[in-house]
């Protein structure tokens, strides 16, 4: 997090800001002070303390939203943390250690986003209650790699939609808009380097780490729901199937481009992981 | 409001030149970054464009950037990668595999499918066909080539996170999404084709799980040593 364009984005939505936090030399100063004594992670916590004082409240839609976020990373989370503690699950070690990359991530993005919310005046979302065999579709999923990585590859997709699909209800936040995408593009990392495991372990080419028109790319019917609306080749009205005469294809400009999901496709999709 | 301090030969060559070239350009990023320091909010401009209008002092002067200016820095950036690309797989270095190879021809018409758009979405605003200079990558050597593909990868998704709460339009937002987190799936598979388990690590993925967001001033700057001549400064949202 930039201290300085924090401060600039506040600044621009309120002019006046300054005269609500004391003076900016004094925030500054403040920041200084609590930046050389707390860990960053505890950032967004001082930052909502800023917040707060200045406007005693943010705006409800941009915890909401964080909120849907966060269930979301609850249940990344202690997917991967019951996934790599399963002893024999994983056994390639390049894998498992791809795989604890991953989990690391995914806790930090749930104690970024509690942390958040909290600042922001919001109470964080408590975790649900998860149900990873989505009850009894995947009942092999901790036992059976095929269906681990099949489960993977579906969250890590799904949520790079979901964020996508957020980004224009967060546009009131300039701060949070851009934490938000800077979680997004690390999901989309992981989705690539599961679908490469994938790939990798089924000498599968068309198994890529970019999603292929709709395909769910083997795993089958049960996440075509997932990957709906992935096939799409024409944006903003512009067809991008030969492009200006060049040889793209509806494979080429399905990969092309990510599409997005509303907060309802979302909950929808993950409702069967959930069971209170 | 007060006009920022450019001199009159500085302001012809503006007006005249299609193009700047880079020492001129770079002199003129770090007389801008001075220049908007301490200037507070002006009116901005919803409509103009900055390439036909002129408005390099407004534009500079309000550190605020218009959509168009955005989406020509986009474009920008996907016609450095689809240039890129297009020289990589028409002149394969050997030692990679098969699957690399169509890999990265894939990625060279993702490249150009997201170049093809920004040119069709910006129409006549669009900025020229702009010429690369990739003398400094040695296109049969693999890691030569891919080392760049990381790099170009990895500043592309940091300029999309960097400048995307900067679109006034809920439709370009969204579409920017939709082409960043194809670029971070490239990045990722490029790094591991370098450094295998390096498709999110800590060079790039901070304390708290977040990517990389660059300002345009830093993704210029790393930019710049592939671009022949500089595109026209009043159309690149650059200053903060």
């Amino acid at each position: 997090m930039n201290i300085e364009q924090i401060f600039s984005d506040i600044e621009k939505q309120d002019p006046e800001v300054y005269n609500r936090v004391d003076t900016r030399r004094d925030s500054m100063r403040e920041f200084a002070r609590i930046g050389g004594k707390i860990a960053l992670t505890a950032l967004p916590l001082a930052l909502g303390g800023i917040f707060k004082k200045a406007y005693g409240q943010t705006p409800d839609t941009v915890t909401h939203v964080l909120n849907f976020a966060l269930v979301l990373e609850h249940l990344e989370s202690q997917f991967y943390n019951t996934g790599v503690s399963t002893p024999g699950l994983i056994k390639d070690a390049s894998a498992l250690q791809g795989y604890k990359i991953i989990q690391q991530h995914e806790k930090e993005h749930v104690d970024f986003l509690s942390a958040t919310i909290t600042a922001l005046g919001g109470i964080p979302q408590k975790s649900p209650v998860f149900d990873f065999t989505a009850g009894g579709t995947f009942p092999t999923v901790f036992s059976d790699y095929e269906t681990f990585l099949a489960v993977s590859q579906t969250f890590e997709d799904t949520g790079v939609r979901a964020y996508k699909g957020q980004a224009p209800n967060l546009k009131m936040n300039d701060t949070v808009l851009t934490a938000a995408l800077q979680i997004h593009s690390v999901e989309a990392r992981h989705a690539s380097y599961v679908r490469s495991l994938r790939s990798s372990y089924y000498n599968d080419e068309k198994i890529r780490p970019w999603i292929t028109g709709a395909s769910t790319a083997g795993i089958g019917s049960s996440v075509a729901g997932n990957y709906a609306g992935e096939d799409n080749t024409v944006q903003l009205g512009i067809n991008i199937v030969g492009i200006d005469g060049f040889n793209i294809s509806v494979e080429d400009a399905s990969e092309a481009f990510d599409e997005p999901l509303t907060t309802a496709q979302v909950l929808a999709l993950i409702q069967p992981f959930i069971v209170s | 409001m007060k006009q920022p301090h450019v001199s009159s030969s500085e302001n012809e060559d503006q007006v005249q030149s299609p193009t700047l070239h880079r020492r001129k350009f770079l002199s003129n990023l770090g007389l801008t970054a001075v220049a908007i320091t301490g200037l507070t909010a002006c009116t901005k401009s919803e409509t103009s464009n900055a390439l036909n209008t002129g408005s390099v002092s407004d534009s500079l002067k309000t550190g605020t950037y218009n959509d168009i200016d955005i989406l020509n820095y986009a474009y920008l950036l996907e016609q450095l990668e689809a240039a890129f690309y297009i020289m990589v797989v028409g002149n394969f270095y050997s030692g990679g595999s098969s699957w690399e190879k169509t890999r990265l021809a894939q990625i060279r018409d993702h490249e150009i499918s997201h170049r093809e758009f920004f040119k069709t979405a910006l129409g006549s605003s669009a900025l020229p066909d702009m010429q690369f200079d990739f003398s400094s990558i040695n296109f049969s050597d693999r890691m030569s080539v891919l080392g760049a593909s990381k790099s170009f990868e990895d500043t592309g998704v940091s300029a999309y996170n960097g400048i995307a709460y900067a679109i006034k339009s809920s439709d370009y937002l969204t579409a920017a999404g939709k082409i960043v987190s194809v670029e971070a799936r490239h990045a990722a598979y490029i790094r591991d084709l370098i450094d295998p388990l390096s498709f999110a690590d800590s060079t790039i993925v901070d304390s708290n799980g977040l990517d990389v967001a660059n300002k345009p001033y830093n993704v210029v700057q790393t930019i710049s040593p592939y671009l022949k001549v500089m595109p026209d400064l009043k159309s690149f949202p650059y200053t903060i």
